[in-house]
């Protein structure tokens, strides 16, 4: 079962790397991009055969280490 | 007085750290590995700066985590003054034992400089010390030094007196110009700045040393 964790800095939390990406878009003509902000994705292979148990401890997993839950939040999607 | 750097892969002001403890204590401090599961038994703990991990998923997280950690959350409770400066303050925030965050510089540029600072409280146990001195110089270098932490913990930190260090000019975005705090109880300090990088005329400067005679005269 495979785990994708996405984190990315929470609403309201400045991130002057997504205000960049946003800047050089416009730059190159993207005129539609309003804003940009940037996070990270995170595979996880488990050995889990419960998709919800296996949510349980990835929210766990989340909550101990992938995200600083003081500027970030997180979002799982698991896959059988 | 008896000392501790904790040592983590990485880890680059470790040796910088043990040379000011070594000139202000007479002593050589004992350098803990991070794989320690308990801290000897000393009256203060450095923890340093450096890239521990090599800043892998966020500066300090992994270190954070590391067994010798849980030994210093232990002892911070029961008391132990602690010290992080740089990677050391973004580890405290890391393990919790300090609010807040080290976020990324607002100009997205790594700064090296000496940063001049107001000491904003001279009445905690690493400024008592400064003898009415309000402006030191210390060294920054850091990717990660723009603090953050939610409205209410500010107001929280700035009502306690936990705002110890303050930029003058902010270089990385910080809120309120925030360079250094203490704990609730007054015996954590993390900050981004390095007094340890400032004790000997050599560096440029040697406002730090204050910093390490206050702890000690603290203690005495």
């Amino acid at each position: 079962m495979k785990a994708i964790v996405y984190v990315g800095l929470k609403p309201g939390v400045l991130d002057p790397q997504g205000r960049t990406i946003a800047g050089s878009l416009q730059n190159l003509g993207f005129d539609e991009v309003k804003s940009a902000r940037q996070g990270k994705v995170i595979e996880l292979d488990l050995k889990s055969e419960n998709a919800e148990a296996a949510e349980a401890r990835v929210t766990e997993m989340c909550e101990k280490l992938l995200a600083n839950t003081v500027i970030e939040s997180y979002r799982i999607e698991i896959e059988a | 007085m008896r000392t501790a750097v904790i040592v983590f892969p990485a880890s680059n002001c470790d040796r910088d750290a043990r040379d000011a403890l070594a000139k202000v204590t007479g002593r050589e401090p004992i350098m803990v590995w991070h794989r320690e599961t308990e801290l000897p038994d000393v009256d203060f703990v450095v923890i340093p700066g450096g890239f521990s991990y090599g800043d892998y998923l966020r500066s300090g997280a992994i270190a954070a985590r590391s067994e010798i950690m849980a030994d210093v959350k232990t002892k911070v409770e029961k008391g132990l003054p602690v010290a992080g400066f740089c990677n050391g303050f973004q580890v405290l925030t890391e393990a919790g034992i300090l609010p807040g965050a080290l976020m990324r510089n607002r100009s997205l540029k790594y700064i090296c400089k000496p940063q001049p600072l107001t000491i904003t409280n001279t009445k905690t146990r690493f400024t008592s010390g400064f003898n009415g001195q309000k402006e030191v110089v210390f060294p920054i270098a850091h990717h990660d030094g723009n603090y953050f932490a939610d409205k209410k913990t500010i107001d929280r930190l700035e009502k306690n007196g936990q705002v110890v260090f303050r930029y003058n000019g902010n270089p990385n975005g910080s809120i309120n110009d925030i360079a250094g705090i203490t704990n609730e109880a007054g015996n954590v300090l993390g900050m981004m700045p390095h007094p340890e990088r400032a004790v000997d005329p050599l560096h440029g400067g040697t406002d730090g040393l204050a910093l390490f005679k206050s702890v000690l005269g603290a203690l005495q």
